[in-house]
């Protein structure tokens, strides 16, 4: 199942520029496995030990996914995964 | 200091804030003194206020800002609420371009007095919302009156004027380091300024967060953004580091230890205060370490689960 996902700024430097990627996997957690296979690096910005870090917001289409069932969410084909920074500066 | 009890204005309620000893911090750092400056004692709740006032008295002064004309400018919060609170009591009219993740108590105080929103890319940031404002600007450019807060030097130059003086005025005698997270830098670079003319040598450090990707809300990692014009490298004596984790345990213990419940930047900056002090105080050496606390935490409650439908 592909489902798009897409990424902020800070992290485009590990995608080669795109603000959208796409990805497979079954739920939020195997899609992020994905991605890190395509693009190193990306899985250690997003979780952590404890799973999705305190401060990364994880949209599933519009809802964050804290209030779903987190890595286990289920995906399905034309999903779009959205990371939400922080807002910086002034 | 004297702290004048009767106002004429709102405007008059800026600053002269308190410098709060967290004697709690200070169990960690024997022989080291900790102050933080309470920011979010300023009638818009937070360290901007200050930065807004004299940009907006300044740009009247000089003619630039006339009533004709619409005061617009980026904003990651703060600002927006300063600027809408001094608009409202100068009477004249302001837009923010701010991206659309901002807060909901932001959006719902700034609209309160009567100000347009214009909504930027959430997943370019505050960098997005600047060029975006830059644009919007360079499009009527008859209609705007955009004092750009990251160039402009009436931000360095209200914390040059009032915040260094302050702070000599409570701790003149005594301080030793003073350390800030960097944003638009104007905290930063307007108190280094007062207090490098101070006869006592005092060692300023700036504080960002260690990586692009962070939670410490306000702060700007400056390697991945656009590094304000107002910036000067060459002023800090020192850089540090901040983890989000570490910022927001903080911000914790503050409000567990000192009953302030007061924001993420808040927290990184008297984390990164207390690590000053703890590595003087381990080197068996005395001082004295004024940070800023910027503004409350009741802006950053997290989302409800009924609030948790995001409108992009």
């Amino acid at each position: 199942m592909a489902i798009t996902v897409r990424v902020p700024t800070q992290l485009r430097t590990l995608t080669g520029g795109r603000e959208e990627v796409s990805a497979d996997g079954a739920t939020v957690g195997a899609v992020i496995d994905a991605i890190e296979a395509a693009h190193p690096g990306l899985k250690d910005r997003l979780l952590d030990a404890k799973g999705i870090r305190r401060f990364i917001n994880l949209y599933l289409n519009d809802e964050d996914v804290r209030f779903l069932d987190g890595l286990g969410t289920a995906v399905k084909e034309g999903d779009s995964l959205t990371v939400v920074p922080a807002i910086a500066g002034g | 200091m004297i702290r004048p009890k009767r106002l004429d204005s709102i405007l008059d309620a800026v600053g002269n804030t308190p410098l709060m000893r967290l004697s709690r911090l200070e169990r960690d750092t024997p022989g080291v003194e900790i102050y933080a400056k309470l920011e979010f004692q300023n009638p818009g709740g937070s360290v901007k206020d200050r930065a807004a006032r004299e940009i907006f008295l300044d740009a009247i002064a000089r003619g630039e800002l006339t009533r004709d004309r619409v005061l617009i400018d980026s904003t990651s919060g703060n600002t927006g609420v300063a600027y809408s609170l001094m608009g409202a009591a100068l009477g004249y009219r302001v837009a923010l371009v701010m991206p659309s993740n901002v807060s909901q108590a932001r959006k719902d105080i700034t609209r309160a007095f009567g100000t347009e929103i214009i909504f930027s890319d959430p997943l370019e940031g505050s960098d997005g919302a600047i060029r975006l404002a830059g644009k919007l600007v360079a499009e009527q450019p008859d209609r705007y009156y955009y004092p750009d807060q990251y160039s402009n030097p009436s931000n360095p130059g209200a914390h040059y004027r009032t915040t260094g003086v302050e702070i000599l005025a409570d701790v003149g005698d005594r301080i030793t380091h003073f350390v800030t997270g960097l944003g638009t830098t104007g905290t930063m670079m307007g108190t280094t300024r007062r207090l490098k003319e101070h006869a006592r040598p005092v060692r300023c450090v700036a504080a960002q967060p260690s990586e692009s990707l962070h939670g410490l809300e306000g702060l700007k990692h400056l390697p991945s953004s656009l590094v304000p014009a107002i910036y000067d490298g060459a002023l800090p004596d020192e850089t540090m580091w901040i983890t989000t984790e570490d910022g927001w345990d903080m911000t914790d213990r503050l409000w567990d230890e000192h009953a302030m419940l007061v924001g993420h930047s808040a927290g990184a900056n008297a984390f990164a205060a207390w690590s000053i002090a703890k590595d003087l105080s381990a080197r068996g050496e005395t001082g004295c370490v004024v940070t800023i606390l910027c503004d409350r935490g009741d802006r950053y409650f997290p989302k409800m689960k009924w609030e948790r439908l995001y409108t992009w």
